[in-house]
């Protein structure tokens, strides 16, 4: 009889290590909950919003943990990675973890404000928290085929949201949207196909550990797949165009979510794949990444300024976002990282709050079109502080929490002299990227808030008649005010945020402590 | 062997790509069928193909006698299939319901979203 390896887990996981899987756990149990009882009124809302408290508990423990001890792991179904699937959680995938679960809590919350009666039993409420599972699932996975079963998860409960309703609108922006991200996931899992084929495994730490000594050529044709499919998920430049075709379409709380929440995941996985798992395509990838993410940020707000739809517009300042991201990835040392991990964390919160502070526009002056608006500031000073605030953030205006990231982006770009043309192209485009992000910004507020009325309109000072707001719409306002608020004060007291993205950064960039974390750290399996 | 499935696999993505790049629903549908099995079968193939030794270790033994099948891009593609399949169907009544309510199955003719003739941007400020 040979002496076998050690293939099995033998003893049970403690029980402090369950808050990694806890998180994904309750939201799909909830959500399963939720539609059993998504016919009486009231129930559903509320057990979304207990289910999502636990799972932000959870999550803070979780973030607690992985600061002070590092990447927590946890491997599914007793067998050892990289046979068993392993849940890994670093600090970015933690922290972004904890944010989308904060932003689903107060997009809960805000949707009231266009539910009523009637609407019980469209299962909203299920929807969002399958869609809470697919993208902590994501953020939390250590696993690439996992990554892909959570994306589509993410993928088949934001279907759901994005037709409930039914009209003809949502339908067609449904369509786009339905068969772009259907084709970036079987992209996807195509690389996915070719990776296994390569390297023989999928678990995340071992893909790290065998891909340096794989052909280097095969490694780099996986990473370009990899681009171009999370790349259309990010809704980078060129692969940006289903994002304002379809975002505007379902209600506001809806478009909150999307906003906050599915490029993000993109982003995060372009991230993951691109210089934490393939570090060696890097070579020939890194022109084009750069050259990505200029035109990201330069189109994106030059297609804000063009548009006069309003929520359209703020497409493109979550495209620009992105753009933001990829300028982070081509530069690859750690206070690179760290911009782009931030810059993820800033636009989780800030996007989702600016299309909240949207919906509520739009509720007051009843019009979807900036044309049609003006005036509001007379009729609420308060909303147009907001606006303003999150559109200062979104530039990257200090000292709002946008300016950190962008900082750390810039700082990269100038103190990295191996970077050559990238670093200070990166440095350009970014100041130009805020600047035209302002223009188009307090454009929008001018039009929206400070004119006297909407477009056309004799110069007469009399404000436009506004939809008064009814207890609804102040909930919905006191709940997005919240968020601005933490948005407005981490922005204030950046340091502790900061000192973690880099900590994480450094994980990314030499994952050691990751692979240690799984478990594969001592030589072959 | 390996040679004719990778060429396969070759074939199907192409017509796939081919058949997304038409502008009738429909033909984008069968276009997602065709690219997603193509995958899978590249899936198949990349877990190198054995053919008839079933991945069962004989009893006595503690691992297999020779070389076996590899089990794990099976399950990888029976977990593709299905996902495959859900969001085929997914996408086909949405097509129908567009078809329905927009009365297009041409993506030139699906401008509600995006309006053709868009209005120039204000001029003022």
């Amino acid at each position: 009889m040979t002496e076998l390896p050690q293939a099995m887990i033998e003893t049970a996981t403690s029980a402090a290590d369950w808050v990694l899987v806890l998180p994904i756990v309750l939201a799909l149990m909830g959500a399963a909950a939720l539609l059993v009882v998504r016919r009486s009124n009231g129930v559903p809302m509320l057990g979304a919003v207990l289910v999502i408290v636990g799972i932000i508990a959870c999550e803070i423990s979780l973030l607690l943990r992985v600061v002070s001890e590092g990447p927590l792991s946890m491997t599914m179904g007793k067998w050892l990675p990289p046979f068993g699937i392993s849940l890994t959680a670093d600090l970015l995938g933690a922290a972004f973890a904890l944010a989308a679960a904060v932003v689903t809590l107060i997009v809960v919350l805000y949707a009231e404000i266009d539910r009523d009666g009637n609407d019980s039993g469209d299962g909203f409420h299920s929807m969002v928290l399958l869609l809470l599972a697919g993208v902590t699932g994501s953020f939390l996975t250590g696993d690439l085929f996992n990554l892909y079963v959570w994306f589509e998860v993410m993928l088949i409960a934001s279907f759901g949201l994005i037709v409930s309703g039914g009209t003809p609108l949502q339908l067609d922006g449904a369509v786009k949207y339905g068969f772009l991200n259907f084709l970036a996931t079987t992209l996807f899992l195509l690389a996915l196909g070719l990776t296994y084929g390569l390297l023989g495994t999928l678990n995340m730490a071992d893909i790290i550990r065998v891909a340096p000594e794989a052909n280097r050529a095969a490694i780099t044709g996986i990473a370009a797949l990899l681009l171009l499919a999370f790349g259309m998920k990010a809704a980078a430049f060129p692969l940006n165009a289903w994002l304002p075709a379809s975002y505007h379409t379902p209600s506001a709380a809806v478009s909150a979510l999307f906003a906050g929440l599915l490029t993000k995941v993109g982003a995060y996985a372009l991230l993951r794949s691109q210089v934490a798992l393939l570090p060696d395509s890097r070579d020939l990838l890194e022109p084009v990444l750069a050259v990505l993410a200029i035109a990201t940020l330069v189109i994106a707000p030059l297609g804000a300024i063009a548009e006069t739809q309003l929520r359209r517009a703020i497409g493109f300042f979550v495209i620009g976002g992105i753009g933001a991201i990829l300028a982070g990835l081509s530069m690859p040392n750690v206070i690179g990282i760290a911009g782009a991990g931030i810059y993820i964390f800033h636009a989780i919160l800030a996007m989702t709050a600016l299309y909240m502070v949207v919906g509520l526009v739009e509720v007051r002056t009843g019009a979807r079109d900036t044309r049609q608006m003006g005036g509001l500031y007379a009729a609420s000073a308060p909303l147009s502080i907001l606006f303003f605030v999150l559109i200062l953030a979104v530039a990257g205006v200090p000292p709002f929490l946008g300016f950190w990231p962008k900082l750390l982006l810039l700082e990269a770009g100038v103190m990295d002299a191996e970077l050559g043309w990238v670093g200070t192209a990166m440095v350009v485009a970014l100041v130009l990227n805020a600047i035209l992000t302002l223009i188009a910004g307090t454009r929008l507020w001018a039009h929206i808030f400070w004119r006297n009325g909407p477009e056309g309109s004799p110069g007469s000072s009399e404000p436009m008649a506004l939809v008064p707001p009814t207890p609804k719409v102040r909930m919905a306002f006191t709940v997005v005010g919240a968020l601005v608020l933490g948005v407005v004060l981490l922005g204030l007291w950046p340091n502790p945020m900061i000192e973690v993205g880099q900590r994480a950064a450094a994980d990314i960039i030499d994952p050691g402590r990751y692979i240690e974390a799984v478990g594969l750290a001592g030589g072959a399996s | 062997m390996d040679y004719v499935l990778a060429a396969l696999v070759g074939v199907f993505v192409s017509l796939g790509v081919y058949l997304l790049l038409s502008r009738s629903v429909i033909r984008m549908l069968i276009g997602m069928t065709v690219l997603g099995n193509g995958v899978n079968l590249l899936i198949f193939t990349s877990g190198r193909v054995m053919r008839e030794v079933a991945p069962i270790v004989p009893a006595g033994l503690e691992v297999p006698a020779g070389p076996i099948a590899n089990p794990l891009p099976q399950a990888l593609i029976l977990t593709a299939i299905v996902i495959g399949f859900s969001m085929f169907s997914f996408l086909l009544v949405l097509a129908f319901r567009a078809y329905k309510s927009l009365d297009a199955d041409n993506t030139d003719t699906m401008r509600l979203a995006e309006p053709e003739n868009a209005p120039q941007p204000p001029l003022s400020y």
